[in-house]
């Protein structure tokens, strides 16, 4: 595949159809600017200003635009509340869809096809997978992101971080607990 | 297209598989893949829709046996090929042969603020939501030989309208060549795992998928 690639890019290059220097600016945006820290900050921003929350619950467009989170792949959000008695989980069965502007590119596991078949049908052997097991009357709601609409998972903040600024939330603040195959701890 | 990407219920496919300190690319050519994908989708050649539909049309056996970005780069091929903006010999070679097209090429410049606007799916109102939050609903059986993102898990399930998020450009219409871009009322619909998967499901779960108004129909009344 890196000849093939390569050999393409050569190609569209000369052709004029792509421009390397692009081409190396969309790398550095996901590899260095664009992830789950940017997830990561909404969601201690939403634990610690509750003006904010409610706006995130009713507008996540705007809610995480507003953070100067936008665009490709997060064009339409909505953001899911995980409580004691409810916790979210997101897939994309059909392909890989996957909120890019807050998560940054999805991980292998969210591509692939265990994942892709069995959080439907089973997510609390998905959870499994993930050493994650819920109380038993924990009721799950599995979300395929089959539309443009993207979903991000608000995660329950852990006990023992009363007092923590936004800054140390955001740190403890997982990928996998935005997607919902995970939770967290103050201190893991 | 009833094809092997609609995944949603199969089984037998194992655990999930993690990796540990997983990479974001697991080779350098994987980043120039995602790039160029980006940077051809931003010419304005082919939709999002579109894009998906040659993933999909890939053969069975070679999508399962590729790599995601394999599967990206193969169906970018497939996307330039089509429209004749290379041909197979170029491919081969890897140097024009041919004159180009004239493409709007994204420059480093723009591509910043290319991300952040992206492509959004809404669409201008012109009639009012067929369904209200609350309502319950079947999912159409219809079985659409192109494109479409109706899962065949739902197909012909019942369930309840949880969102209504607007009008959204209708892949199944959009991924045609030439695209229309006709929108239809996009909802959330909920199905309690129960009516998905029989009896013997979880109790404590249910599926929300994303649908358009010409894959739901009202429930009868008894």
């Amino acid at each position: 595949m890196d000849i093939r690639v390569r050999a393409l890019e050569t190609l569209l290059s000369r052709k004029g159809y792509v421009e390397p220097a692009a081409l190396d600016r969309i790398v550095e945006t996901y590899e260095k600017e664009v992830g789950p820290h940017n997830g990561a900050r909404v969601v201690a921003r939403a634990w610690t200003e509750p003006d904010f929350k409610a706006w995130l619950l009713e507008d996540a467009t705007a809610a995480i635009a507003s953070m100067g989170y936008s665009g490709r792949q997060g064009e339409h959000m909505v953001a899911l509340e995980n409580t004691p008695q409810l916790h979210h989980m997101v897939v994309c069965t059909l392909c890989s869809c996957y909120p890019w502007p807050v998560l940054g590119l999805p991980p292998v596991w969210y591509k692939s096809a265990p994942y892709r078949s069995r959080a439907v049908l089973d997510p609390r052997g998905v959870l499994a997978d993930f050493g994650v097991t819920l109380p038993a009357d924990t009721q799950i709601k599995v979300w395929d992101s089959t539309a443009e609409v993207r979903y991000l998972v608000l995660p329950m903040r852990p006990a023992g971080t009363e007092g923590w600024n936004a800054g140390r939330l955001a740190a403890i603040v997982t990928r996998d607990s935005m997607i919902g195959t995970g939770v967290l701890e103050a201190n893991p | 297209m009833n094809g092997l990407h609609d995944m949603g219920g199969m089984q037998h496919y194992g655990p999930v598989q993690l990796e540990a300190n997983e990479p974001l690319f697991h080779a350098p050519w994987e980043a120039r893949a995602m790039a160029l994908t980006v940077a051809m989708g931003a010419t304005g050649q082919w939709n999002i829709d579109q894009s998906r539909s040659a993933r999909e049309s890939l053969p069975p056996r070679e999508y399962l046996n590729s790599s995601y970005y394999e599967i990206w780069i193969r169906a970018l091929e497939r996307l330039m090929l089509a429209r004749g903006l290379v041909s197979a010999d170029e491919l081969a070679h890897g140097e024009p042969l041919a004159a180009a097209a004239e493409l709007k090429t994204l420059k480093r410049d723009s591509v910043d603020a290319a991300l952040a606007r992206g492509t959004p799916a809404d669409r201008p109102v012109t009639r009012p939501a067929a369904f209200a939050v609350g309502d319950r609903v079947r999912l159409r059986n219809m079985q659409p030989a192109g494109h479409t993102r109706l899962p065949r898990y739902v197909r012909g399930h019942v369930g309840t309208i949880e969102i209504v998020h607007g009008v959204h450009v209708y892949p199944d219409t959009h991924a045609t060549i030439p695209a229309s871009d006709e929108g239809h009322w996009l909802y959330t619909v909920r199905f309690d795992a129960r009516e998905l998967w029989g009896p013997n499901a979880d109790p404590t779960v249910s599926v929300s998928v994303d649908a358009w108004e010409p894959y739901i129909e009202r429930l009868e009344r008894a």
